[in-house]
């Protein structure tokens, strides 16, 4: 039987299966097709309304910058574009990758099971696309590929599967929007994202979401680490989302693989987000970090993290702090699980509010009570990445920026 | 011109300060002395406009504007500046940006400030992140320096600071109440005429005295138990109260009134 026969198999059988955690969404409510979009060449995509840009924009994805190496755009079910201006770095549409090229088995459900949860059987059942991208050994990118997972049609599912490999020695920078356009309400997005570091190479992923009020959005990722080689994953998620359920696993399958993750987040009074990140450490000298940082505005957001020690000389922290301002519930659940002698792991969690110290300090500065807050949020927000490409830090930077002076 | 008058004051129920009247006019410092515990600082906190240290009698006037009701930040505006004993951490944000926040509107040389103060190599570090006392009074000074008020607080600026930074955290305070000495002040042609041009007011806490080796004060009190006395020449005060002891110098005035 082919390969692709047996995950359907699979992914029939678990259909209906509900998550482990988070509200089972119905997914008999929404659509799964949606007319297709003719492809678009580069210059070409300057040209889309100026509403759609700045959308675009929103998830970090500038179509005019010189500043990216490759671009992929996929709107609602087909891809709008795809191309890479770098060499050794290979950026295409997951279809096309499972029709042409047989090395794309190796990776392709290798991390994520097909069978985890209705959500990732669904993926496999009506896949729209997704993008592979693959930095060839040895290669350094300059600049960031850019990805872009636009959703325009109200009620629509969109199913997506992504691939990244950062071969042997290489270094690979994405920054990945998912985005509604202006008048969508309301969507499921269901994206599968496998990642595959390799010996001694490095990647940063770097996702940006900005979903409609209505959305419901399930993200599986797995990212395996092979010996010496550095996972870095920031998540980025403050405008308004219905719910968000997602706990990314990392395995550090070599001995020295480090991972981290940085995610910051925003509830507005509407949003369920349950997220987490969880790294299991297989090999001596592998390091993990979780940082996160939610603020909830009247909504709930359960932070969750999990380290698993399973080998000696290995060291990880967690940590999780989380405002609430304004009601709304914030909950953080911190895991450490140590199986060997020798294993170093600590965690850190906080629920609170400002300071009130703090912001009479900056009102004896000068500045009214409010204009205090905005600034003391604006720096529980700010998380400083080591090893981001200043491009990226910069549309982080933006993100907290634009959102702080929305709602403050 | 800064006016206290029959000031009393609570914090949780506790009556923390009991009568207490002084007056800085323009260009004048005074200093603050006054065992552990006597309300000092709770003074100054109620100077700066801190809602915990409820007034419950008496009034403050500053440039002829009663602010005894008023905000912190709107006696910021007003040129009320205070430096700190144990300023918060605040995560996140540098202190450079926090210096730019103090400048306002018009931004200075962040750089050639911080230089002055001895403390360049820490403008990238998260306000009070980590800083050792005497870090915490330069960056508070470095704040200051960019804030401009007319009345400066300052909360022991020279406690915790090492041998080799005291004399700049002197001279740096001189500077800032226009006390370094430096008669030449813009437009004044004779010692009394550069008098005159002071417009700074101060009012400084301190223990040891070491600061007054920097600046000439105009006038020294003695807080005890909540009640303000003597208004003396600092150096007396100091030399008084290291012989006999504040116990000693409050009968002195209890006598005397």
């Amino acid at each position: 039987m082919h390969p692709r026969e047996q995950l359907r198999e699979k992914a029939l059988a678990a259909a209906a299966k509900a998550a482990a955690i988070g509200e089972d969404i119905d997914l008999s409510q929404y659509q799964r097709t949606a007319p297709p979009q003719s492809p678009m060449a580069e210059a070409d995509l300057c040209s889309l309304p100026q509403a759609d840009l700045d959308r675009l924009l929103l998830g970090g994805v500038d179509v005019k910058s010189q500043e990216r190496g490759g671009t992929y755009i996929m709107k609602d079910t087909s891809v709008l574009h795809c191309s890479s201006k770098q060499e050794g770095v290979e950026v295409l549409p997951i279809r096309q990758a499972l029709e042409h090229h047989p090395w794309i088995w190796d990776y392709y459900w290798k991390a994520v099971a097909v069978d985890a949860d209705k959500y990732t059987a669904s993926v496999e059942l009506d896949l729209h696309d997704g993008y592979v991208i693959r930095a060839l050994p040895g290669s350094k990118t300059i600049f960031p590929i850019q990805a872009c997972l636009y959703m325009d049609q109200d009620k629509l599912q969109q199913n997506v599967h992504n691939i990244i490999i950062a071969e042997e020695g290489s270094e690979l920078h994405i920054i990945s929007g998912c985005v509604t356009s202006e008048h969508m309400r309301s969507g499921v997005h269901a994206g599968v994202s496998e990642f595959y570091v390799k010996k001694g190479a490095k990647l940063s992923f770097t996702m940006i979401h900005n979903w409609a009020e209505e959305m419901k959005v399930r993200p599986r990722s797995a990212a395996i680490i092979e010996e010496d080689g550095l996972f870095l994953s920031n998540y980025i998620c403050m405008k308004p989302v219905r719910s968000l359920q997602m706990y990314p696993t990392a395995t550090l399958a070599g001995p020295g693989a480090v991972a981290r993750f940085y995610s910051i987040m925003v509830g507005t009074p509407i949003t369920d987000i349950d997220a987490g990140s969880r790294v299991i450490l297989n090999h001596p000298h592998c390091r993990a970090e979780i940082v996160s940082r939610a603020i909830t505005g009247g909504g709930k957001i359960m932070a969750r993290g999990h380290l698993v020690g399973n080998a000696p000389d290995i060291k990880a922290h967690l940590e999780c702090r989380g405002l609430i301002l304004g009601g709304g519930a914030m909950l953080a659940v911190p895991q450490l699980d140590g199986f060997v002698d020798g294993v170093e792991m600590s965690h850190e969690a906080a629920v609170g509010k400002i300071a009130q110290e703090e912001i009479l300090y900056l009102q004896s500065r000068g500045l009214t009570e409010d204009e205090a807050t905005a600034t003391i949020v604006r720096g529980f927000l700010s998380v400083d990445i080591p090893g981001l490409p200043p491009q990226l830090q910069a549309e982080i930077d933006r993100a907290v920026q634009a959102t702080n002076e929305e709602s403050m | 011109m800064l006016v206290v008058e029959d000031l009393a004051v609570e914090l949780g129920d506790r009556l923390l300060l009991k009568h207490i009247d002084l007056e800085i006019p323009p260009g004048e410092t005074h200093i603050l002395f006054g065992p552990n515990g006597s309300g000092k600082t709770s003074l100054l906190m109620t100077i700066m406009g801190y809602p915990q240290y409820k007034v419950v009698g008496g009034k403050i006037t500053f440039k002829g504007v009663d602010i005894t009701r008023a905000s912190i930040d709107e006696r910021a505006r007003l040129g009320i500046g205070m430096s700190f004993q144990r300023p918060p951490t605040i995560h996140g944000l540098k202190t450079r940006q926090m210096i730019s926040l103090c400048a306002g509107g018009d931004q200075p040389d962040l750089e050639e400030m911080a230089e002055r103060v001895n403390f360049a190599a820490f403008l990238d570090r998260d306000v009070n992140a980590g800083l050792s006392g005497g870090e915490i009074k330069r960056s508070e000074l470095l704040q200051l320096m960019a804030q401009k008020p007319d009345l400066l607080l300052f909360d022991e600026p020279e406690s915790g600071v090492d041998m080799e930074n005291i004399a700049l955290v002197g001279h740096t305070i001189a500077e800032l109440l226009q006390k370094d000495g430096d008669l030449a002040l813009p437009g004044a042609k004779t010692i009394r005429q550069s008098r005159k041009a002071r417009t700074k007011m101060g009012l400084i806490i301190t223990h040891t005295g070491y600061i007054l080796d920097y600046l000439e004060a105009d006038k020294g009190y003695v807080l005890y138990d909540g009640v303000l006395s003597c208004g003396n020449n600092p150096r007396e005060i100091l030399h008084c109260v290291g012989q006999y002891g504040y116990e000693e110098c409050v009968r002195c005035t209890l006598e005397n009134n």
